[in-house]
């Protein structure tokens, strides 16, 4: 991309330690079929830019969607006052940190663009598949929806820096809810998990065309079915569940900028601490966790960061023990801690912090099967639908919206409104086994809320299936 | 800045074809964020942004675009053009839509606040003041917020707010921790130092070694924080006519086999004494009050324009989430200074965190203590209480376990800043709970 904006920022760089220009240019398309209508087809354009300033030891930035050249100058003049005031307060030495300036380039694979489908057949799809999840008189509401969207972005620094990032996402989503008098459930796609970076082959990837009657005939199951029992038993947990797991309980404490306390009016702190890195027993042998920027059709592969940093896969826990944390450049000079290039925005007109990416947990050897027949007695859960947890990020609970029995090594019963909870910092040491590669999904989530001023960002997790022992299992009411 | 929305405005209308019509929404901030950790400053800068949400209809086709502007009439123009022209394109491509609904009858309206804003400077030195001695950390956001509505008939809307909202907490250690705010339109420096001084006041409880209460039943005091936050996911849904009527609304065991809250316990939608604009996006002026729930029993529902077409009911002008924005409860009768003395012995909860349905269907929500919550014996706080995880149902706190509300309110301003600062708000009350269920 060759934008007038570089030249534009190219003029009007001050004379300062550090500045930087992060345009973002984003394109999305809403087309969600509900009840077999057509709901009204959203297009979105946004555009704007961040310009940051490092001078004297502080930090400021201004944001606009004013990408005239008078625009950028007055962007760039609010930003280095901002550093300015707050030089003699700031919490960070920026004069401490150094920017290489970054130079490179990342495009999301694509094979089939969505640009290239019609408006009219990608409508006639959803039409089909929406009406395949009416099955029944009992399901009162059924929607089937693809979310599309277009990001370049394109990163400079005054001393030379540049990195140019285009990012194409779908969220594909169909959903199916039955009632009966004061009962209802809802069955879902893999809730909305099922995102992934590239073009509509996604759908066929994920059995997108095959998936309306079975999660119709599920939705109908579960209106039929007992509440899930109460008693402390075996969980296996889908990979739909998995990401959640993970995100709220292994992602979010491995914030570095939680553990430095930035967030601990909002989002909350961490019961991990900076001592804990490279000796804290997290999980048992079995728990391998990374982060994997590089992988293919993820959610939030990417080349750099949004301070330009080049992102690299690397363990965060290997064989149960935790290795480094989630946490960019500056994060990791304030702590002295290892990090990963994780210092994200969710858009131009908010600054980067530390966020999860790619955040996975490798798979191991079991099959479904051989974890199944591995139980006594638990239960089989699927597909998110409840999620909660303390501000430290330890004490969770979690529900999903299928259980399923697990007896003497087999499926049994289907239940409703299965819930777990526990405590992140033992709940690990219960890994019993590990799904292998079969059991493998790749999904994540658009909703990872966090930040002052707020920041919902997209988030990517793969995980196989994980066997859990011990876990205080419930239902509903 | 209402100007130059009319300009774009009348720019759109003068471009129509036809029997096109259309109805557009823009929404502006110009907003100062200082965040602060360890009573210093984080991160501190200025957002400026304006978008403009327009719906091109012909008949019962339409098509929406959200584009961004730049603030500036000359460009945003062409961009306005530029978006209608593509919306235009996408018209014969789409099916007529049945559950369109707009407005048809003019009703324009102004309502802007002048800025009486603080200069920034002096706010941040008052915050950092503040943290002199003591661990804050939280955030200063104070700016415009601009919202306007136009349509091919003439109406035109405008919303114009100055207001800042600096939400922070002093920790004590660990997660101990009070959490407070002081926001408004005009700042007063006598207002700023007492909430500092209510808040350090009860920072020094926290200092007492914190005690940890087994999984049970206790009694609660829920401070007046806490019931906006359990009422806020109690609005996920639950009082907007679609989730009424597709059975997914937490409230369905009202709707569907009678259930009902404490005779005490009456909610409405309270815009005429909220802080967010009176209009929604199809061009409705909302009603100064709607009542959601009666005195326990089910009231109306919040009717977005769609749901209104759909289901054959008057819209009273919500938003497409029929989520409550101005969101009141009925004070109740316990004397506000008494609430130590009535909670004798129990748990006394300033705020929640994390909140979601543990059971959708039985309006059961689980969530976390936060912050400061306290163990009191004999009407006297003993001891900071170590965080709990809470499992209830909506019908057991607010119904047959409610013991009473305080006599007093609080209004509570959203602080939420998701792509924009929120003008959402809440007046509730504290309450008083029996036999409340903590499980982890």
């Amino acid at each position: 991309m060759s934008d007038p904006i570089e030249a534009h920022f190219r003029q009007v760089v001050p004379a300062v330690d550090f500045c930087s220009l992060r345009l973002v240019s984003e394109r999305s398309e809403m087309l969600v079929v509900r009840q077999d209508v057509l709901q009204p087809v959203v297009t979105s354009e946004d555009r704007g830019a961040m310009l940051t300033v490092w001078d004297g030891g502080g930090m400021g930035y201004a944001a606009t969607s004013d990408l005239s050249p008078s625009g950028l100058r007055q962007a760039i003049d609010e930003a280095r006052q901002w550093a300015h005031e707050s030089a003699a307060h700031s919490v960070v030495d920026f004069s401490k940190i150094v920017m290489e300036p970054p130079q490179g380039d990342y495009a999301s694979p694509e094979t089939e663009p969505w640009q290239n489908v019609s408006l009219a057949d990608k409508i006639d799809l959803l039409q089909r598949e929406c009406a395949r999840l009416n099955i029944d008189p009992r399901i009162v509401d059924w929607d089937a929806s693809l979310w599309h969207t277009d990001v370049d972005t394109l990163y400079l620094t005054a001393d030379g820096g540049r990195v140019h990032q285009l990012f194409r996402t779908l969220v594909p989503s169909l959903s199916a809810t039955a009632n009966d008098g004061p009962e209802t459930q809802t069955r879902t796609f893999g809730g909305r998990g099922y995102c992934r970076q590239g073009g509509l082959e996604i759908l066929d990837r994920l059995g997108f065309r095959q998936a309306a009657p079975r999660i119709a005939e599920e939705a109908i199951q579960l209106l039929l079915a007992p509440n899930c029992p109460s008693d402390t038993m075996d969980v296996l947990l889908a990979p739909d569940q998995m990401i959640l797991q993970i995100h709220e309980s292994i992602g979010h404490p491995l914030e570095l900028d939680r553990i430095l306390g930035d967030e601990r009016n909002y989002a909350g702190t961490s019961f991990v601490s900076p001592d804990m890195f490279g000796t804290y027993r997290y999980g048992s042998d079995l728990l391998n966790v990374t982060f994997d920027p590089t992988q293919p059709q993820a959610f939030a592969s990417y080349g750099f960061d949004d301070d330009g940093q080049p992102a690299q896969h690397a363990y965060l826990i290997r064989n149960g023990i935790l290795q480094r944390a989630l946490g960019g450049l500056t994060s990791q000079v304030r702590a002295d801690v290892p990090g990963v290039a994780t210092s994200r925005a969710c858009s131009w007109n908010r600054p980067p912090i530390d966020r999860m990416a790619n955040l996975d947990l490798e798979p191991g050897d079991a099959s479904l099967d051989a974890m199944i027949a591995a139980v006594k007695r638990g239960i089989f859960m699927r597909t998110n639908c409840s999620w909660s947890i303390d501000d430290s990020r330890n004490k969770f609970q979690f529900g999903c919206e299928w259980g399923q029995l697990i007896e003497d090594g087999r499926l049994t019963t289907v239940v409703k409104k299965p819930n777990y909870r526990g405590i992140s910092a033992t709940f690990w040491r219960n890994l019993a086994m590990v799904g292998n590669r079969s059991t493998l999904e790749i999904m994540g989530t658009p909703f990872c809320g966090k930040g002052e001023p707020n920041q919902m960002i997209r988030v990517g997790h793969a995980s196989p299936a994980c066997l859990f022992t011990n876990v205080e299992v419930f239902g509903g009411e | 800045m209402q100007d130059y929305f009319h300009a774009l405005a009348d720019t759109i209308t003068a471009h129509l074809r036809g029997q096109e019509v259309y109805t557009c929404t823009f929404r502006g901030e110009d907003s100062d964020f200082v965040r602060f950790n360890r009573s210093a400053v984080r991160q501190a800068g200025t957002v400026r942004q304006r978008a403009l949400s327009l719906d091109l209809i012909e008949g019962q086709r339409h098509a929406t675009g959200n584009v961004v502007l730049a603030g500036d009439l000359q460009q945003d123009g062409a961009r306005v053009t530029r978006l209608l022209e593509g919306l235009r394109e996408q018209l014969p491509f789409l099916p007529e839509d049945p559950h369109l609904l707009y407005a048809t009858e003019v009703g324009s309206s102004t309502a802007a606040d002048r800025s009486e804003l603080p200069e920034r400077a002096a706010a941040v030195d008052a915050i950092l003041r503040a943290g002199r001695g003591r661990d804050l950390v939280g955030l200063y956001a104070a700016g415009g917020i601009y919202v306007g509505f136009a349509n091919a008939f003439g109406q035109r809307n405008w919303f114009a707010s100055y207001n800042f909202n600096c939400d922070w907490s002093f920790y004590f250690q660990g997660d101990k921790a009070v959490k407070t705010a002081y926001a408004g339109l005009r700042w007063e420096a006598d207002a700023f130092d007492r909430q500092v001084d209510a808040a350090a006041a009860q920072l020094e409880a926290l200092g007492r070694p914190p005690q940890t209460i087994p999984p049970g039943n206790y009694r609660v005091y829920l401070a007046p924080a806490a019931v906006a936050d359990i009422l806020d996911m109690l609005a996920w849904g639950g009082f907007g006519l679609k989730a009424h009527r597709t059975k997914r609304t937490a409230l369905v065991q009202m709707t569907e086999a009678g259930r009902r809250l404490h005779p005490e316990v009456t909610l409405r939608e309270n815009t005429r004494e909220g802080v967010a604009p009176n209009f929604d996006t199809a061009g409705f002026i909302k009603p100064g009050q709607v009542t959601l729930i009666d005195a326990g029993g089910l009231g109306d529902c919040l009717v977005s324009a769609r749901s209104g077409k759909e289901y054959g009911v008057p819209t009273n002008g919500a938003g497409s989430g029929e989520a409550p924005e101005s969101l009141d409860m009925a004070a109740g009768q316990i004397p506000a200074r008494q609430v130590l003395a009535q909670l004798d012995t129990g748990v006394y909860v300033n705020n929640v965190w994390y909140l979601n349905y543990s059971d959708r269907a039985s309006a059961r929500v689980t969530g976390m203590t936060r912050f400061a919550t306290f163990w009191v014996e004999s009407g006297a706080i003993r001891a900071p209480l170590n965080v709990m995880r809470f499992d209830e149902s909506i019908y057991r706190m607010f119904g047959d376990n409610l013991l009473g509300l305080t006599d007093e309110r609080a209004f509570l301003l959203d602080g939420s800043t998701y792509r924009r600062r929120s003008t959402g708000s809440s007046r509730v009350p504290g309450a008083l709970v029996r036999d409340f269920t903590f499980t982890l």
